[in-house]
Order: structure tokens, then sequence, then C-alpha cells
């Protein structure tokens, strides 16, 4: 049964709640961008992709990649409400032995489908993967979720090239436009705009959305899995406007939580703003975090 | 007081730009992390964000360069050095006068895990014709090691640590470029380390002499080109040698002594390091625990491999 969009909503909640308690235990880590992506990868992994990762040994499942690697913890949260990890393990993150390494590790945790963590690479890696599904029968889709910042990588520029040329309709980029990374927001880093005007240039089917918004999420998500079935198209590229930290008021639209953990304080006002319950915030309370 | 080497040469860097009007500073997204934002605020002029785009950023450099420009490219060891290419045709073969900068060198990085530390730069970097590699060991050190490297003529990589390291060298240190650094005396074994792993060399010194061992603990902050007749001196008293370092032990600073030492000065060595493995996450000093590259883990070693 596909999830409603209220039940959508209700599951990124939940998620966000986890992204900041494994970070919190963590001690070290990437909020803004986790948090920004999650209602994107959410709707991906309970809505859209047909199989889930749940057996990474079916070489007919569809594949989420996600390139910027740092954003690992909302994978890992997705992960374990399918049912591959258990929720427990979500706290081990970055910690020494856990499969939860800080960066997606596919040789310890096949389910993350690839080791990324050096921006830029995961784009190929997908389309790798896209023309392997276009060769098997059935087939099989591939969806890559990348940030704005990475996209100023020239790797991402020759697969923006390459993907068309070899008619990967089933391959679906989603860019979470979230506006900032380390030093500062993208447009002032290194701006990459008009990115709709460019993808649509390289010859990718390009729907601009905003990536909070559960049904703008669905029908962009709709429109890719029409273009798969259709003979000979295009790559489909969202492009979801989204906000660094979504969900945290303290981290919102704030490029300086990049990559910094929630102190116990912190962590337990996001908590209580995302309305989790006495027994998770007390958890919290009762968490050492790791130090770096 | 401990302090991270990527700090002490953002500082450096900075106090630097007022003496010598050539430099330039390029990075990719990381000033705040490379400390090359020291820099960017005191001359906005001369500073170039890049993007997330090192190889972009590497091309600039040697164009920079070429121009007459003394261009320091920073970012993180794996990526700056992940871009080989680029540094091999464009700065090293052309001999531009580029000074790359390689922060969060290896394992010592902690949490972030393998794809953020560099623990094949020094090898990558050592293969290049030309290029001189320093990576230095405390704050005293590195301070000197960025003003020698900027009045070097010729390509030069750069290797600084994120976590703070504890001070090797007193007031008065002076740093020669290309010159090994012996650190303590001693007749029983060369005990050779480089950058976050002198320290704990160091360390494990001492708990050796407590069991009758006296290394000789040299610092190894020229990689390339390697000090061969100094290190075959310390070895012709030794007899024995053992490296330690925080990348992996294959074509580091521990090869480039066991290929001097082998044509040199054949010796019995042992490389310490990551033994042809990855690192992975983890805090920072659980890391050096695990792998070996604390003080106790390397007094271990050392004991073991002396009297098995
Ligand atoms: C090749 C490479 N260069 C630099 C980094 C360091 N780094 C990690 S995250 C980041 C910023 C990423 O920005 P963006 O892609 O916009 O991610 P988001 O804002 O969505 O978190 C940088 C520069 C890296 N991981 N890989």
């Amino acid at each position: 049964m596909k999830p409603s969009v209220a039940q959508l909503r209700e599951l990124a909640r939940r998620m966000r709640i986890d992204i900041v308690r494994m970070l919190h235990a963590a001690g070290s880590g990437h909020p803004g961008g986790s948090l920004s992506c999650i209602d994107l990868l959410a709707t991906l992994f309970s809505h859209e992709i047909e199989r889930t990762p749940r057996n990474a040994a079916d070489p007919g499942r569809d594949r989420v990649v996600l390139s910027k690697g740092h954003a690992v913890p909302a994978l890992y949260a997705c992960l374990a409400r399918a049912g591959v990890i258990e929720r427990e393990e979500l706290w081990s993150l970055r910690r020494l032995g856990s499969r939860l390494q800080g960066h997606p590790d596919v040789a310890r945790l096949p389910a993350v489908e690839a080791s990324t963590g050096s921006l830029g690479q995961g784009m190929s890696i997908a389309q790798g993967m896209a023309l392997a599904g276009k060769m098997a029968r059935p087939g099989f889709r591939v969806f890559c979720l990348v940030g704005d910042g990475e996209t100023q990588e020239g790797q991402m520029w020759e697969c923006a090239m390459s993907a068309p040329k070899f008619g990967l309709s089933n391959l679906t980029v989603i860019l979470d436009a979230n506006g900032g990374q380390i030093d500062g927001f993208t447009k002032d880093v290194m701006n990459i705009e008009p990115i709709a005007d460019k993808m649509r240039a390289f010859g990718w089917r390009v729907l601009e959305i905003d990536g909070h918004d559960f049904p703008a999420i669905l029908s962009a998500l709709d429109q890719a899995r029409a273009g798969a079935a259709a003979a000979g198209g295009a790559p489909t590229y969202i492009l979801a406007r989204t906000v660094k930290g979504q969900g945290v008021s303290f981290m919102a639209g704030d490029y300086t939580w990049h990559g910094k953990a929630p102190d116990t304080a912190q962590a337990v006002r996001a908590l209580e703003e995302l309305g989790a319950d006495q027994g998770e915030i007390a958890a919290v309370k009762a968490t050492k975090p790791q130090k770096g | 007081m401990p302090k991270a080497t990527r700090q002490s040469f953002g500082e450096a860097l900075a106090a630097l730009g007022e003496k010598e009007e050539r430099i330039v500073v390029l990075d990719a997204d990381l000033s705040c992390s490379t400390k090359s934002e020291l820099f960017a605020k005191k001359f906005p002029g001369r500073f170039f964000q890049m993007g997330i785009a090192e190889a972009n950023m590497i091309g600039a450099a040697a164009g920079l360069a070429l121009a007459g420009k003394v261009p320091f490219a920073c970012s993180f060891a794996c990526f700056l050095t992940g871009r080989f290419d680029i540094i091999r045709v464009s700065i090293a073969y052309a001999r531009a006068n580029v000074k790359l900068v390689g922060t969060h060198a290896g394992i010592g990085i902690g949490p972030d895990g393998v794809s953020q530390q560099g623990t094949e730069d020094l090898a990558l970097m050592r293969a290049l014709p030309g290029v001189t590699v320093v990576q230095p060991a405390d704050d005293r050190e590195t301070r000197q090691a960025v003003e020698a490297l900027a009045a070097h003529d010729g390509p030069c990589y750069l290797r600084l640590t994120r976590q703070p390291v504890d001070d090797v060298h007193a007031e008065g240190y002076r740093f020669r470029l290309g010159a090994l650094d012996v650190l303590r005396p001693g007749r029983d074994l060369s005990l050779l380390a480089t950058g976050g792993t002198v320290g704990p060399a160091l360390g494990a010194a001492k708990m050796l002499a407590a069991r009758g061992i006296e290394a000789e603990v040299i610092n190894v902050h020229t990689i390339k080109p390697l000090d061969v007749d100094a290190l075959a001196r310390s070895v012709s008293k030794t007899g024995r040698v053992v490296t330690v370092e925080d990348h992996t032990v294959i074509g580091g600073m521990g090869g480039a002594v066991a290929e001097a030492l082998g044509e040199r000065h054949p010796a019995p060595l042992k490389r310490l390091g990551l033994l042809n493995v990855f690192g992975e996450s983890g805090a920072s000093d659980a890391l050096y625990e695990k792998y070996g590259l604390d003080a106790p883990g390397i007094a271990r070693s050392v004991g073991a491999w002396l009297r098995p």
C-alpha cells in the first residue's frame, strides 16, 4: 500500500527525529543537507521505488544512489524505516566498527548501493547502473540525489552530457537545491544557475518543484515514471528547491549548520520542535556524544 | 599547546601575504576547514573561491604560477591529490611553481571516514618528478615550512593535520627544508615518523626507554627529497629502522625510506601505518589506538619486532 500525503509527512517528521538523534550521538556530521533532502528521500523509499533495497541481492531492484554522501543520516533513516537496518543501529553512526560509516560504504552496507562522500561521483555511478538497467530484462530504474554545491564538480557535467546520449529514461536525478554549502551560499561560492536551463540544454527532461511539498514531489515522480516507460526518452532531472536544515528553526537556511552536530541542549530543542515524545527526548539526554 | 597544523598554516599564510605579494590562494569550498579563510579575510583580492571543483582549481593554480604568481591551492589531501593527472601534467611536468596544500591527512581526521581521509596522497605526490613533499610535525615547524615552501621555486605538496598535535620542537627550532630532524638520539633503532605520528613516536620512545630500548626518533618533515645521507648515518649507528605514518605503508614515507635504504644501506626495516587497508569512521584517538599509531601501539609493535 502506497502511503498517503499525510502519512508521508508523518514519516518524514519521524525521520527528522532520527537524523537529529543520530547526529547528536555521533557528535559530528551534517544536519543541514540531511534535513533538506529527507522529504525527497522518504517519498522515494516509501512510495516510489518498486522493490526496497531490503534484498540487495535482487538484481532487478530499483536503486537509489546518494551522491551527496555527507547526507547519509537521511539515507540510514530511510533504510531503518524500510526494515533494512534496526532503528537501534542508527545510534552507532560514525562509531568505531559501525556499518553506519560517516559517508556511505557499500562494501560494509550493500543497501547504500554506492560508496560516496567525494562529491561529484555518484551521478556517474547511477548512470552506469542505469545503463545496466537498460540491458536487463525486466529493466530497473535508478535514482540519484545530488547537491547544488556538488553540481560545481566537473564530473557532473560530463555525466550531464552522456546520460541523454544513452537515452537513459530510467535515470532520475534529483537536485537538492538548498542554496547553501560549506563556505557560504551557493550563489556566492560558485553560482550554478540557471540550472534548469542548463540541464534542458544538455537534453534532460527538467521538472522544477518545491522539495518539501509532498504532492509536488509525488507528481514529479509520476512524470519521471511515465518518462521511463516511454521508449528512447530522456533522463529526468528534478530540480527540488529546498531549505537547508528544514524542520529545525535554528538550523533552517543557515549554512553554518552544514557540518556540525547539535549538542545535547540543541538536540533537545530540535526534538521538541519536531514533536518528539518524552521517551525520545529522555534518550537524547541520556546519550553521551562521541567526541571527534 | 596542542594545535592543528592546518591552523598554523592558515595563520602563517595570512602573515606571509604581507611580505610576499606574489602569493595568491585558491580553495574549493573548504576554506573554513583548510584555514585558508584567514588569508581570504585579509587579502580578499588575492583569494579565489573556486567552489567544489578541485580539478579546475588546480588548473587555475598552474596558470597563475606560469604567469608569475605563487599560488597556494588548498583542499583536503584526498580531494586534491585525487586529481592526479592534472597535477601531473599541468603542474609537475610544467614545473609550475604551485604550492598544493592537502589538509585532513590520514585517519586522524576521525569520524568522517574513508572518503575524507587522505591516506595515499604522499605516495601519489612522491611519484611525481620535481615535486617537493613536506609534512610538518607541529606549530613551530609548520610556520617555517610555509615560508620555506613559498620561497622555494618549484611545485610543492604540503600535508597537514585536522587534529591538534603536540609541540615537539622548543623555541629556537630552525626548520631546514630537505634535512632530517633528529628529535631524540638513540642507539638501538632509528624510529622515523612524520606529521601526526611524530608526537606518538616520541611517546613510544619513552616507553621503550623504560624497557632498555633506546630509539633514535627522527622527524621526517621532508619526505621528498629525502635526506638519504643523514638516514644512512643514523642507521649505520642503530642497525635497524621503524617508520610510522598516518598513511598507507605503500609508497609513503616508509616506502621512501625502504627504497633509499634498500639501495644505499640495507637494514632490517619495519613499516607502521595503514597496512594495505582503508581507514574507517571513529573518534580520532580511537582510530590511532586501533591502527597502532598511538604511543603504546608503536611501542608494542617495536618491542614485538625487536624481541619476538
Ligand atoms: C570532492 C569533494 N570536495 C569537497 C568535499 C567537502 N565537502 C563536503 S560537503 C561539501 C558541501 C556540499 O554542498 P552541497 O552539495 O550543496 O550539499 P548540501 O548543501 O546539500 O549538504 C563539501 C565542499 C567533498 N566531500 N568532496
